[in-house]
C-alpha cells in the first residue's frame, strides 16, 4: 500500500534523518508529556464553550520533540485511517505546521474532528514506545488538533487541487462520519460525489450528537467546506429509500451507493414507567440542544429538570450528563450499571463530566420509573448490582443484590444505553442482505454488500462505535469501489 | 427552501398551503406524513400529507396553528417558502377492498383523512364519511369528502352545522344502522381514544393515525414512542397508523399534554 511505502520513505529524507540526530532518546523521553489547557469547570458548566483549549506552538513542538520516530512505528497500525504518524509529529518538531497538516489531509478527511474526538488512547497512544518505558505516549491527539487547528486558524490550506473529474458518479447516504470520510478520498480520485443527508444539516452524529463543548459546531462546518471545495455536493432533506430509491440513483446514473445512515435508532431498557414524560433518549435530549437549539435560540422546547438522572457510561451518556449541567440541573447523577472501571466512555469524558460536578452511580440500575399523577417521571426506583463473572465481552457481568433496591426522587432521565441501526434505508433495498441487528452484513474487508454496487459503514454496520472507525469504514469502501469501478 | 404556491384559509386558525416538493409529491401514499420546518431556527414539525399532485410537483399540507412555529407556517404566503421539508415518512395506510369503509375524522385531522378516503373508495369500497368539529367553521374539506364518499354525517358540537353532538353520535348511528367492515379515524387523541371504544364495541377493526411529537421524523429520538399491545412502537417509522383497539391512548394523551 502507498501508505507503507510513504512512512518507510519519509522516514528516510534528509531533515527527518537530521532531526533526529539532533537529540538524543534520552533527552527525549525526559520531556513531560503536555497538559492540554482546559476552561476552568466552575466556569465551563455556565456555558457552551469548547472545554479543551488547544495546546499552543511552543507546547506542540515540545511534545513533538518527545516521539522518537521510531524505526518502525507502531502508533500508525493504532490508527484505523493509518495517518503518517511520526511524519507530522516530525513536522511539528521543526515548525513547518502546513507540512504536518498536510500530512494529516493525506490519510484524514476530518483532522481538526479526529483530534477531539477519538479515543487516542485506546488507539494509536496505546501502541507508543514510551508506554514500554512507562512514560505517558506522545500526546498525538494533541498535535493532531493543534495541527489541523493551525492550518484553519492560518488560512494556510493548500489550494485545494480539485482533481479533474474521471465523470464517474457515486452517492453518499449519510453525511456523518462515514459518508464524509469517503466521499473526501473519492472526491481525491475524481468521482462526481454526491452526499445525502436526511435532516437540515450536513455533518450527522458530529452536529446532532456531539455537543459544542466538546466539538464546536464550526471546526465540522469548515471541514466540509473543504470537502466542496473538492467538488462534493451535498443534498439535505433527502432520505434514500424514501424521497429518491436507490433504484432511482441507479438510473440517474450513480455507479456505486456507499450507505453510512448511521445508529440512529435509541435502545430503551423495557422497563416500567418508560414511557412517563421526562424519560427520553438521549438521542432526543441532545438533538433537542445540538441540533435544534434548544434553550439557546432556537424554536425547539426542551424539558429541562432540577434532578437529572443520566442512565449509560458511554461517551454519550457522559455528554448528555455534561449537557445537563449546562442546562442548569442541579443535581446529575450518572446511573451505570457496571464499576467505574468498565465504563466504555473515555477516560478524559468520565475527568471532566466529575469535575463539571456530575455524581456517579456505579453498580447501580434502574428497574422503574415512577410517575406523578399527571404522568410525569417523579422518581428512579434503582437496583443495588455487584460484578459477577466475565460477559461475551470480556467485562465482569453486572448482577442485582437481592433486596437492595432505593428509590431516588428525579424529574428528568436520560437513557443512553446505545442505539441500533436505523432500519430505513437497508429496509428500502430489495435483496440486501441485514443481520438479526438490522446491520447491513458487509464483507470485512472491502465493505461491500449482498449487492454488488452497494457498499456500506459506519454504525449501520458496526450497531454503534465510533467516528474514527467509521471514517476507517469509508476508507476502506472507497478504495475498493475505485477498484471495482476503475 | 421549498415554496408555497397556493394559500386557502378554512378558518382563522387552519390553513390550506400547497407547496413545492416534487421529489415528495412523485413517491408519497395515503397515510404518509412530511417534517416541515420554518425559519432558520425553526423547529421540526410532523403534518400529515393532504393530497399531492405529481404532475405540479406540489404537496398540499393542511395546518392548525396551535403553537409558535405552527403559527409561523400558517402566516407563510405564496411566493414565500418553508426552510425545509422532508419525506415521506411513515408507513402508507395499506388500503384493500373490505366491504363497507368508515372514514371518521375530527377538525384539522379531516386533512390526512381525505387522500385514504379517495384511496378506499377507488379500491372498490362503500365509504361512509363523519365529519366532526366545535363549529360549523372547523369542518373543512366537505366537498372534497363528499366526492368520494357514498354518504357523509356531519357533526359540530355546537349544532352550528349538520347534527348537533359529539362525533361518536355519528359513528353510532352509522353502526347501528349498516354492517361496517372497516374503521379508520384521524383526529384529536382524544376523539380516536372515544371512536376506538365505540368500533370495539361493534367488533369493527379500527385504524388510527396517530400525532404524536417528534423531533427528527426518522426513528432518531423516539419522542413519538407509542404503547400498542403492551409494546413500545415509534410512531414515526412503524406508524403513523396503529390499530386503534390496542393503542394506549391514555398514554399518549399525556405525553402530547406533558411535552
Amino acid at each position: 500500500m502507498d501508505e507503507t511505502n510513504d512512512i518507510i520513505q519519509s522516514r528516510d529524507e534528509q531533515w527527518r534523518v537530521g532531526l533526529r540526530a539532533s537529540r538524543s532518546p534520552k533527552e527525549r523521553t525526559a520531556i513531560e508529556r503536555v497538559a492540554m489547557p482546559q476552561l476552568d469547570p466552575q466556569y465551563r458548566v455556565t456555558c457552551n464553550e469548547e472545554v479543551n483549549q488547544g495546546i499552543t506552538a511552543e507546547q506542540a513542538m515540545r511534545e513533538a520533540t518527545r516521539c522518537l520516530d521510531c524505526n518502525n512505528p507502531q502508533c500508525v497500525t493504532g490508527c484505523p485511517v493509518g495517518i503518517n504518524i511520526p511524519k507530522f509529529i516530525k513536522n511539528i518538531e521543526r515548525g513547518d505546521f502546513a507540512q504536518a497538516a498536510a500530512t494529516l489531509k493525506q490519510t484524514s478527511s476530518l483532522p481538526a474532528v479526529c483530534g477531539r474526538v477519538c479515543p487516542q488512547e485506546k488507539q494509536c497512544e496505546s501502541h507508543c514506545i514510551h508506554l514500554k518505558m512507562k512514560h505517558p505516549a506522545v500526546a498525538i491527539g494533541y498535535l493532531e488538533r493543534f495541527a489541523a487547528d493551525w492550518q484553519r486558524e492560518h488560512g494556510a490550506e493548500e489550494a485545494v487541487r480539485r482533481p479533474a473529474s474521471n465523470g464517474i458518479k457515486v452517492a453518499v447516504v449519510g453525511s456523518g462520519p462515514a459518508g464524509l470520510s469517503f466521499a473526501g478520498d473519492m472526491a481525491k480520485l475524481g468521482y462526481e460525489v454526491t452526499v445525502f443527508e436526511a435532516l437540515h444539516e450536513i455533518g450527522g452524529v458530529l452536529k446532532y450528537g456531539i455537543p459544542e463543548f466538546r466539538l464546536p459546531n464550526a471546526i465540522v462546518d469548515h471541514e466540509i467546506d473543504g470537502l466542496r471545495q473538492m467538488g462534493v455536493t451535498f443534498v439535505k432533506n433527502c432520505i434514500i429509500g424514501r424521497t429518491v430509491t436507490v433504484d432511482e440513483l441507479c438510473q440517474q446514473g450513480f455507479k456505486g451507493v456507499f450507505v453510512a445512515s448511521g445508529a440512529g435508532f435509541p435502545r430503551f431498557m423495557d422497563i416500567p414507567g418508560e414511557n412517563l414524560s421526562g424519560v427520553m433518549s438521549s438521542n432526543e435530549y441532545l438533538t433537542r440542544i445540538n441540533l435544534m437549539e434548544a434553550g439557546r435560540g432556537g424554536d425547539t422546547p426542551v424539558l429541562r429538570g432540577r434532578v437529572i438522572a443520566v442512565v449509560g457510561g458511554g461517551n454519550t451518556a457522559m455528554d448528555s450528563a455534561r449537557t445537563a449541567r449546562r442546562m442548569g440541573a442541579e443535581r446529575v447523577i450518572l446511573v451505570y450499571r457496571r464499576s467505574e472501571a468498565e465504563m466504555p466512555a473515555r477516560l478524559e469524558e468520565v475527568g471532566h463530566a466529575k469535575e463539571e460536578g456530575v455524581e456517579f452511580m456505579t453498580l447501580h440500575n434502574p428497574v422503574e420509573y415512577l410517575g406523578d399523577d399527571r404522568g410525569r417521571v417523579r422518581a428512579m426506583r434503582v437496583q443495588r448490582m455487584e460484578l459477577g463473572e466475565p460477559d461475551a465481552s470480556g467485562r465482569r457481568s453486572p448482577v442485582p443484590v437481592e433486596g437492595a433496591v432505593e428509590d431516588i426522587a428525579v424529574d428528568l432521565v436520560i437513557v443512553a444505553v446505545g442505539v441500533s441501526p436505523n432500519q430505513l434505508v437497508p429496509r428500502s433495498v430489495p435483496g440486501l442482505e441485514v443481520s438479526r441487528r438490522n446491520t447491513i452484513v458487509v464483507d470485512d474487508d472491502t465493505m461491500q454488500s449482498s449487492v454488488p454496487f452497494l457498499y456500506a459503514g459506519g454504525d449501520i454496520v458496526r450497531g454503534g462505535a465510533t467516528v474514527i472507525l467509521a471514517m476507517g469504514d469509508g476508507r476502506r469502501a472507497a478504495q475498493a469501489m475505485h477498484k471495482q469501478l476503475s | 427552501m421549498n415554496k408555497i404556491v397556493s394559500k386557502q384559509q378554512f378558518s382563522a386558525a387552519v390553513t390550506k398551503l400547497v407547496v413545492e416538493a416534487p421529489l415528495i409529491a412523485r413517491s408519497r401514499r395515503a397515510g404518509h406524513f412530511v417534517i416541515v420546518r420554518c425559519g432558520e431556527h425553526g423547529e421540526r414539525i410532523p403534518l400529515t400529507i393532504a393530497d399531492a399532485d405529481p404532475a405540479a410537483g406540489t404537496i398540499t399540507l393542511v395546518v392548525q396553528a396551535v403553537g409558535e412555529s405552527t403559527r409561523k407556517i400558517c402566516a407563510l404566503n405564496p411566493g414565500e417558502a418553508l426552510t425545509d421539508v422532508v419525506g415521506p415518512l411513515g408507513q402508507a395506510t395499506h388500503i384493500e377492498r373490505y366491504g363497507t369503509v368508515l372514514c371518521c375524522g375530527g377538525g384539522v385531522g379531516v386533512a390526512p383523512l381525505l387522500p385514504i378516503i379517495r384511496a378506499m373508495k377507488a379500491a372498490g369500497n362503500r365509504v361512509v364519511s363523519v365529519l366532526a368539529g366545535r363549529t360549523k367553521d372547523l369542518i373543512i374539506l366537505e366537498d372534497e369528502v363528499r366526492a368520494s364518499s357514498d354518504d357523509v354525517i356531519i357533526m359540530t358540537d355546537d349544532g352550528s352545522y349538520g347534527q348537533q353532538g359529539l362525533v361518536t353520535v355519528g359513528v353510532e348511528q352509522v353502526l347501528q344502522r349498516e354492517q361496517v367492515d372497516y374503521c379508520v379515524t384521524i383526529g384529536p387523541a382524544i376523539m380516536m381514544k372515544f371512536v376506538a371504544l365505540l368500533t370495539k364495541k361493534y367488533e369493527v377493526p379500527t385504524e388510527a393515525s396517530l400525532n404524536a411529537i417528534m423531533v427528527d421524523g426518522t426513528g432518531m429520538c423516539g419522542a413519538c414512542r407509542v404503547t400498542v399491545g403492551g409494546r413500545t412502537r415509534f410512531v414515526c417509522v412503524e406508524g403513523p397508523e396503529f390499530d386503534a383497539h390496542q393503542i394506549d391512548f391514555d398514554e399518549l394523551l399525556m405525553r402530547l399534554k406533558n411535552n
